[in-house]
Parts: structure tokens; C-alpha cells; sequence
């Protein structure tokens, strides 16, 4: 898709994703993140000037680090109570949340 | 089916790799540990924390690639999988996305005539397993315990080549015995280390394009994915058949009702929004591993059962049950060497050793069996020094004490008796007081004296040779006349 950077992240773009992020956005924020989306695409128009030709896609940025492996060995984990020490509901060592399922 | 319609399958397996750790951090990964005792901040989805690849589970894989005649990639990448659930405490789930571990492999499966296909193997790859949730029946509330969080997950993707129901079970049963033999997944669908979503189309016989599929959720063992399998076949071609289309959704089996029920669709549809982890740097296989990991793929069951059919003369069946599991294998040839009795080494396992083995609910190795010490019993009973009887006799004791076999029919003195001089005195008495028996094998009913065989076995307490006895009663009878 061709991309003029202008008026592509339209008010429903930028409540998908928030959407799919879980965030409730009003009004100003969306408008306030519209504009700085937009923004981030204008900025990948620009990038999209630099000649790549002959130049591998990268997947990371330090490209010359690779086969970076832990032993399968033990380490100790944290207490239930330490684990659970932050969370806003808990009940009997389980993180206690609203129900996700329908009956 | 009607030949209307043609059956398109496709599975998704998710096996847990049997690590001691996580796939990312030094976490234990074992199941049924209380609730949120195996987590870290690694796997806990922490701010600042570096997950860092098990190399076990990366080996683990590949070992797995090869066994499934996969290609090998050779820069493999992780991607995160975004998406918002409670099991997920990252809200993203690092898996592979363009670049998995293996991709284009392929199965034999047989079905139970022994007719072989071979199925596709889309690709493999790694990711870590989310949470585990228990929804509150009688309150709005879920509970979320993060001790499966990190467990090493291999996705394997089949091609959609499966035609039927029953092909579908064998696919599954053919996979499952590989990844036991490989021992880097003990496969329990019980406890979720082996977990399976079927898809499945069908489209007029001869049609090029793929029809519109369905998505089979909750399959709790591999009957549940050949029942729902075959429950959604005739719903959809009911459904054809009236003039209807197929809607592309996900169903849940109901294994109690034996019915799919469409999964109420989520709020828009899923977008993944597939990214490369930044944290975790790419991976090369090295030559070196992929020597060691390919020499480290032990016999599979395809060339077991081709060897096993050419060494040992036994029938197709026997087989079977021998080479369903790589340790009964091992040990049925351990056995038939040391015996040098193929066939009854083989009688001798799938018989009293599997009962021994089923009353205790556990394998052969649980069952903590010497394959020295059944060899000795079974060459004691082939060679005729205890009955048969007796050989299951010492089996049992042996069980019990792990006492040399040898030693304990010298102690219960279960030598069997094949001294005619000893034997007499029974077989006397049971000629006297069976006279009705011994009348009926008079007038000629042969399989009278199976019985009177019998009761000179239960007069000798099993130690008579019962070939011997026959005879001996055959000549008194005789002499009676």
C-alpha cells in the first residue's frame, strides 16, 4: 500500500488499537494520538528515502550477537508471597482477577 | 461420509518439552507444584527483566525437526504474539512467527491395516506456554496460577492432508510415539503436555479449493479429536447438503454431550500485531549441533518395527504392543537375547509382565523388572525345570523381593517333578478318587484327561511336569482296563 504519510491513522485506527490494548481513550486522546501516530509515520516515509539496496533485513539490533543460551539448570524462584506481593487481588496463592469466561 | 464431499484436515499439536527449566528463565517446569511457587520475574512479566533461551529446549526441538524430516532454519528469530488474557502477565507471548525452528516435514501414518500415507509437516516451532486459569462457578472471578508460564512449547502444524477422522487419530498416535522415543516430552494429555486443535473442511469430491474451515477447541484426548472430527464431518455436510454455507469460526467440544458448540465469537478479529523479540538475538544452528543432535535420535519406531519384523519371527500384532513404547522395546530385546527365546520373551511380556504392569499402574520401568531375571525364569520354564505355573509364580516373588529367580524356586522347592518314581503316588491317587473322569476317558473323551492332568498339578502343588503326567496317567488308566 502506498503511503502518503497524510490522513492515514484515521479516529477509528486509533481506537482499534487502543482497543486491542485494552486502553480507554477520550476524546482529546485520541485526537492527541491520531496527530502523533501520524507523526511516526511521516517519520517512516522519511526513513523509507535511504537507499537498502544489498542490505539484509534486520531482525536485531546487534547484529554481530547471536546463540546467546542459558544451561537447563535451576535457579531459585521467588516465594508465592513474594510473587503475589504487588498484585491487587489474590486469594489462596492465586493472582485474583474478573472473570474472563461466560457460563 | 457420502462421496459427495471430501474431508480436509489439518492438526495443531502443542507438546511441552520435558526440561528441568523454563524455556527463558531457571524456573523448575513441572506440573502440580502449588499455585505461583514456580515464577520469577522473568516469567512473572516484569519490567527490566532479560529472558534467555533454554538450550535444552532449543536442542529438544531440533532433535524433533529431524525425527520429523523437517528442514532446519538457519537463523531462527523469536517474535511476540500480542494479545490481552490473564494467563498472559506480559500481554505478549514469545513465539516464532516467519522464521520457525522447522518447517516442510513429513509423516508416514499407518492406519490399522497397516496402510501407510505420508502427511505433510507444515512447520514446528518454539514459544513458552501461558498460565493456567480456574474459573470461580459461583463468583464473577477467575484465579490465575503462572507456574505454567515459560514452559517450552513445540507447535507442530501438519499440512491439510488428513482425509479422515480415523487418519486424524493415527497422525496422532504415529506423532506421539515419535516424541516418546525421542524422550523430550512424556506426551501426558491428562496433564496438558500434549495438546491438540483440529481444523477441518470439506469440499465437493475433485474441487481444487479449500472450503471454508473449522476450528476445534478443547480435545482432551485423541478419541475427543477423532469424536468431535467426525461430529463436525456430518454437521457440515448436513449443512452443504440443505443448501447452507459454513461459517469460519471456532467450536469447543463437549465431550460429555458429544457435540461442537460454536465459541462465541471475540470482539473484532484477533491481530497479533507479530514483532521480533528485541531481547532475545537471533539463533544459528551450528553444524556441530545438528551432528550431535541427529546422532542423538534413537532408532524411531518406522525402522523398529521393519527390524523387529525381520529379526524376531513374530506376528505384526505382537509387535505392535512390543514397540508402542521405546523402554518395552528395549527391554523385550534385552529379554529375547538373554532367553534366547524370541517368541516366548515376547508371550512372556505382553502377558503376565503388561498384567504385572497394569495392576500397578505404572511402565517398565516403574515396574523396576530385571530383564536378566525374567530370562532366567522364562529358560527355567522353557527348558521344563518349573511348570508354567510355577514361572509365573516366581515372576511375582520376584517383583515383590527382587530375589534371584533361581534361588527362589530352590526355596519354594518348585522344581518341577518329571521323576516318574515321585510322580506315582499322585497320579494314583487322583486315579482313584476321579473315577467318573477316568471312566469318561475310558469311553474315549480325550480332553477328560486334560482335567485329570489338572488335579495331579493341584495334588503336586503346580510342580508336576504335566506332559509327564499325562503320559503316566495315560499308561495306569490303561493297565486299569
Amino acid at each position: 500500500m502506498e503511503n502518503t504519510g497524510k490522513n492515514i491513522i484515521t479516529k477509528e485506527t486509533v481506537e482499534y488499537v487502543a482497543r486491542l490494548s485494552r486502553l480507554s481513550l477520550d476524546e482529546s486522546e485520541t485526537d492527541r494520538f491520531r496527530g502523533q501516530l501520524e507523526g511516526i509515520l511521516d517519520y517512516i516515509e522519511q526513513l523509507k528515502e535511504v537507499d537498502t539496496e544489498g542490505t539484509l533485513p534486520t531482525t536485531h539490533v546487534l547484529p554481530s550477537m547471536k546463540n546467546v543460551f542459558r544451561e537447563d539448570k535451576l535457579t531459585p524462584s521467588l516465594s508465592n508471597d513474594d510473587a503475589l506481593a504487588n498484585a491487587p487481588s489474590k486469594k489462596d496463592g492465586f493472582f485474583k482477577v474478573p472473570r474472563v469466561i461466560k457460563d | 461420509m457420502s462421496s459427495k464431499y471430501e474431508t480436509v484436515i489439518g492438526l495443531e499439536v502443542h507438546v511441552q518439552l520435558d526440561t528441568e527449566t523454563k524455556v527463558f528463565c531457571g524456573c523448575r517446569n513441572a506440573f502440580g507444584a502449588e499455585p505461583n511457587t514456580q515464577v520469577c520475574p522473568v516469567c512473572l512479566g516484569q519490567p527490566g527483566v532479560l529472558p534467555v533461551l533454554n538450550k535444552k529446549a532449543f536442542e529438544f526441538a531440533i532433535k524433533v525437526a529431524f525425527a520429523l524430516n523437517c528442514q532446519v532454519q538457519k537463523i531462527i528469530k523469536f517474535d511476540r504474539k500480542n494479545y490481552y488474557y490473564p494467563d498472559l502477565p506480559k500481554n505478549y507471548q514469545i513465539s516464532q512467527y516467519d522464521m520457525p525452528i522447522a518447517y516442510n516435514g513429513k509423516l508416514n501414518v499407518s492406519d490399522e491395516a497397516g496402510k501407510v500415507r505420508e502427511i505433510g509437516v507444515t512447520r514446528a516451532h518454539l514459544e513458552e506456554d501461558a498460565g493456567k486459569l480456574i474459573h470461580d462457578l459461583s463468583a464473577p472471578f477467575s484465579y490465575v496460577d503462572l507456574n505454567r508460564t515459560g514452559t517450552p512449547l513445540l507447535e507442530i502444524v501438519s499440512e491439510p492432508e488428513i482425509q479422515s477422522p480415523e487418519e486424524a487419530y493415527h497422525y496422532l498416535v504415529t506423532l506421539k510415539q515419535i516424541v516418546k522415543y525421542l524422550g523430550v516430552s512424556d506426551c501426558n494429555m491428562e496433564e496438558g503436555s500434549l495438546r491438540c486443535d483440529a481444523n477441518i473442511s470439506l469440499r465437493e469430491e475433485g474441487a481444487k479449493e479449500l472450503g471454508v474451515k473449522v476450528e476445534i477447541k478443547n480435545l482432551n484426548s485423541f478419541k475427543a479429536v477423532r469424536d468431535s472430527l467426525l461430529h463436525e464431518e456430518e454437521r457440515q455436510e448436513d449443512l452443504l447438503d440443505e443448501g447452507g454455507t459454513i461459517k469460519q469460526e471456532t467450536r469447543l467440544w463437549n465431550d460429555s454431550k458429544n457435540v461442537t458448540v460454536s465459541m462465541r465469537t471475540k470482539e473484532g478479529a484477533q491481530d497479533y500485531r507479530y514483532f521480533p523479540d528485541p531481547d532475545l538475538v537471533p539463533f544459528e544452528v551450528e553444524q556441530e549441533t545438528i551432528r550431535e543432535m541427529k546422532a542423538d535420535i534413537p532408532e524411531l519406531p518406522e525402522a523398529k518395527r521393519k527390524r523387529f519384523t525381520k529379526e524376531y519371527a513374530l506376528d505384526e500384532s505382537d509387535i505392535e504392543v512390543l514397540i508402542a513404547e521405546k523402554d518395552t522395546a528395549d527391554f523385550y530385546e534385552q529379554v529375547a537375547a538373554k532367553a534366547g527365546d524370541a517368541k516366548a520373551a515376547c508371550n512372556w511380556i505382553k502377558g503376565e509382565v503388561m498384567m504385572h504392569m497394569n495392576d500397578r499402574g505404572t511402565d517398565i520401568k516403574g515396574l523396576g523388572l530385571d530383564p536378566e531375571n525374567l530370562a532366567r525364569i522364562i529358560k527355567m520354564a522353557v527348558k521344563g525345570t518349573i511348570s508354567g505355573l510355577s514361572a509365573k509364580e516366581v515372576l511375582k516373588a520376584n517383583l515383590e523381593t527382587g530375589e534371584d529367580p533361581v534361588k527362589i524356586v530352590k526355596e519354594k522347592s518348585l522344581e518341577q517333578v518329571s521323576d516318574e518314581g515321585t510322580l506315582d503316588e499322585a497320579v494314583t491317587k487322583v486315579i482313584e478318587g476321579n473315577e467318573r473322569s477316568v471312566n469318561d476317558f475310558k469311553s474315549g473323551k480325550e480332553n477328560a484327561l486334560s482335567f485329570l492332568v489338572g488335579q495331579v498339578m493341584k495334588e503336586t502343588r503346580g510342580k508336576a511336569n504335566p506332559k509327564l503326567a499325562g503320559e503316566m496317567l495315560r499308561k495306569k488308566i490303561a493297565e486299569t482296563r
